[in-house]
């Protein structure tokens, strides 16, 4: 008897370790989801060992126009943690997370940088001193939205006409983005609140208008999509809070050195050199570093191009003498190739903007895409 | 002279007009007659159906080449005569009628093409990838689409008369000769290798549109098949080209521009045309009461 009794107490505390110990290990890891490869590799660098990171859209993959799988569905399910970029980048995730049924914090990295208004694609230039005057009159929208979210839209006509005084120069932004940043704690406390804020938001954008959501092109911005991720990872997981801050605060520093680098380098180009590429992805770069893109698709790859813009384009590259022109990883080639081929210029390589390429590529952290894209910049367009 | 500049002009500045117009030119030529039979044969949603069948085999094709757009549209033609064929062949030895067995095909097709994209796990949007775009039609493109159009010359030159008496007596024609069948989808084939060549062309499934369009409104002219065919090739060509200076004027999509203008061409000839047009048919017929 004792002998049996003696199994079975062995048995039953197997079985008690197992129980206990089985859902702590599952637990020690936070399970986030990313919605496309930029997203993911950022969560994964503010996350490091205690985040598991799924990347819905991988690498080489379009976010604008994914159509997600049931497989898909199950882990936004089982997410313990959801980031998406927002501002409508991603069209399709708002409905998934519903049919999901997951009750995980959705996190939009993109809510607290100030958007630019995505006009349309070739008025980009004549359109510059505008997108300033936007600029400042979005942060307020910003700002108005936390606080009574239900107004939002006849705050706008308000905001557009107090914008004159918002009509900061860019110096201002930095000191806006840090300031964003502290109002993005206050909100942490009751993360319930804030994934409210997530779902107003983008109904927000929705009736507004569209704003370019290819934020990412600027570090700065970046720099604003790493703190959410930190905020939002140490109020899932608050065990965790040092270590994510210091990850954050090491990611910050390389990407403060990336800005330096892209800035130096944009200043060594020749006076008036233009990017010319097949989609116009890269607004927020010329915002923050002063290059000019053009392009002639617009920011969403599924518009069709216009003999008109073509005819545009081939006549600057003519009048400006410009001496190559890019391909975009997502956008299929061959317009851009026969542009540069009737302007007589080469394709002097593969631009990533929307998406990493595979770990083993030329762009496979966002660093390195950042890197790749400027430095094969400089190397067709310089002297 | 402005009018000339405005007309003509944009295709002697760019090469890529010439080469747009060039391929929307020569993708009337073959589209247009087989849209006349296709309506002639009442198959004119055959069509669109017939441009999700090669989903699969342009995925297919995609597994085995990754983006190699040879392989790509290789493999969409086979799916597409493959369904084409499955489906002339239920239609003629089975009680099915040819909407519903093609409609059972296509979408088999589809399902499979949807599941082998998916099982890749691949996001990217492969009819994406087969569709070129009219303004970046280069020396393979125009090769693609210049022989597609000779080949459907070609053998609807030599299967004419037999088109055109199976669009008008089928029975008749099974009577007297065997050739109804292998007729039937030698014809389907042409559809899909002009499918395939005008999705390169317009890069959208609105190339269904410059096939079906013109045809439609070639009906409201002419109740002669040859005339149809004729009046279609013609209004097919002035689609392509007044699409394209409506692009370049007033920077429309290239692709839909072309469509849009094949649409407007047919709303009028809905009013207008001798054949039926809305207000013709409105007028008292005075010569009948005589």
């Amino acid at each position: 008897m004792l002998h049996r009794r003696n199994i079975i107490t062995l048995l039953a505390g197997t079985m008690l370790v197992g129980a206990s110990s089985f859902p702590a290990f599952a637990q020690e890891r936070v399970q986030a989801v990313a919605t496309f490869s930029i997203i993911g590799d950022l969560v994964g660098q503010v996350g490091g060992e205690r985040v598991d990171v799924t990347t819905l859209v991988g690498p080489d993959g379009d976010g604008h126009v994914y159509s997600p799988s049931p497989a898909d569905a199950r882990r936004l399910a089982e997410a313990g943690i959801i980031f998406k970029n927002g501002l409508l980048y991603e069209g399709w995730i708002d409905r998934l997370i519903a049919s999901s049924g997951t009750q995980a914090p959705v996190i939009a990295v993109a809510e607290n940088i100030d958007a630019i208004p995505d006009g349309g694609h070739a008025d980009d230039h004549d359109d510059h001193g505008h997108s300033h005057d936007d600029h400042g009159h979005d942060h307020d929208d910003h700002g108005h939205d936390h606080d009574d979210h239900g107004h939002s839209h006849d705050d706008h006509g308000h905001d557009h006409d107090d914008h004159g005084h918002d009509h900061d120069d860019h110096g201002h932004d930095h000191d806006d983005h840090g300031h964003s940043h502290d109002d993005h704690d206050h909100d942490d406390h009751d993360h319930d609140d804030h994934d409210h804020d997530d779902h107003g938001h983008d109904h927000h954008d929705h009736a507004h208008g569209e704003f370019d959501p290819h934020a990412w092109q600027d570090v700065g911005n970046v720099k604003v999509y790493v703190a959410s991720i930190r905020d939002a990872l140490i109020a899932h997981d608050p065990d965790g809070a040092d270590v994510y801050s210091a990850n954050a605060e090491a990611y910050i520093a390389e990407l403060a050195a990336l800005d330096a680098e892209i800035r130096a380098a944009v200043a060594g180009l020749p006076e008036g050199a233009l990017v010319i590429t097949s989609h116009d992805a890269f607004r927020y770069f010329t915002h923050a570093y002063g290059l000019a893109f053009d392009a002639p698709l617009g920011t969403s790859t599924e518009v069709e191009a216009t003999a008109r813009d073509v005819a545009r384009l081939i006549e600057t590259i003519r009048a400006n003498d410009i001496r190559a022109v890019f391909a975009e990883s997502l956008t299929d080639a061959r317009l851009i190739e026969q542009i540069a081929r009737e302007a007589d210029v080469p394709v002097a390589g593969t631009l990533y903007s929307d998406a990493l390429s595979p770990p083993d590529g030329p762009a496979g952290t966002y660093i390195d895409m950042m890197r790749h894209n400027i430095s094969l910049i400089s190397e067709g367009l310089g002297s | 002279m402005i009018v000339f500049d405005a007309l003509i002009g944009p295709f002697i500045q760019f090469d890529f007009m010439r080469r747009a117009l060039f391929g929307a030119l020569v993708l009337a030529l073959g589209a247009g007659p087989v849209g006349v039979f296709l309506m002639l044969r009442r198959m004119s949603l055959t069509g669109d159906a017939m441009a999700h069948a090669i989903l699969p085999g342009a995925a297919v094709g995609f597994l085995i080449a990754g983006l190699s757009l040879p392989a790509m549209t290789l493999g969409g033609l086979t799916a597409g005569i493959v369904v084409a064929v499955l489906s002339g062949l239920v239609t003629r030895y089975t009680v099915l009628k040819e909407d519903a067995s093609l409609a059972a095909f296509y979408l088999l097709s589809l399902a499979l093409g949807v599941t082998i994209v998916s099982l890749r796990g691949s996001s990217v949007d492969l009819m994406h990838v087969l569709f070129g775009s009219v303004l970046a039609l280069d020396d393979a493109a125009l090769i693609l689409i210049a022989g597609i159009a000779s080949v459907t010359l070609l053998i609807l030159a030599a299967t004419y008369r037999g088109l055109v008496m199976e669009c008008v007596d089928p029975v008749y024609l099974r009577s007297v000769a065997r050739i109804g069948t292998p007729l039937h989808l030698v014809f389907l084939g042409l559809v899909v290798l002009n499918l395939v060549g005008g999705f390169q062309a317009l890069g959208t499934l609105l190339a269904v549109g410059l096939m079906m369009l013109p045809a439609a409104t070639a009906r409201f002219w002419s109740a002669d098949v040859t005339m149809m065919v004729i009046i279609a090739v013609a209004t097919g060509m002035l689609s392509g080209m007044g699409g394209l200076l409506l692009s370049y004027h007033h920077g429309l999509p290239a692709g839909p521009a072309i469509i849009l203008v094949a649409g407007i061409a047919y709303l009028i000839s809905l009013f207008l045309g001798r054949e039926s047009g809305l207000i013709r048919a409105a007028l008292p017929r005075r010569h009948l009461e005589a």
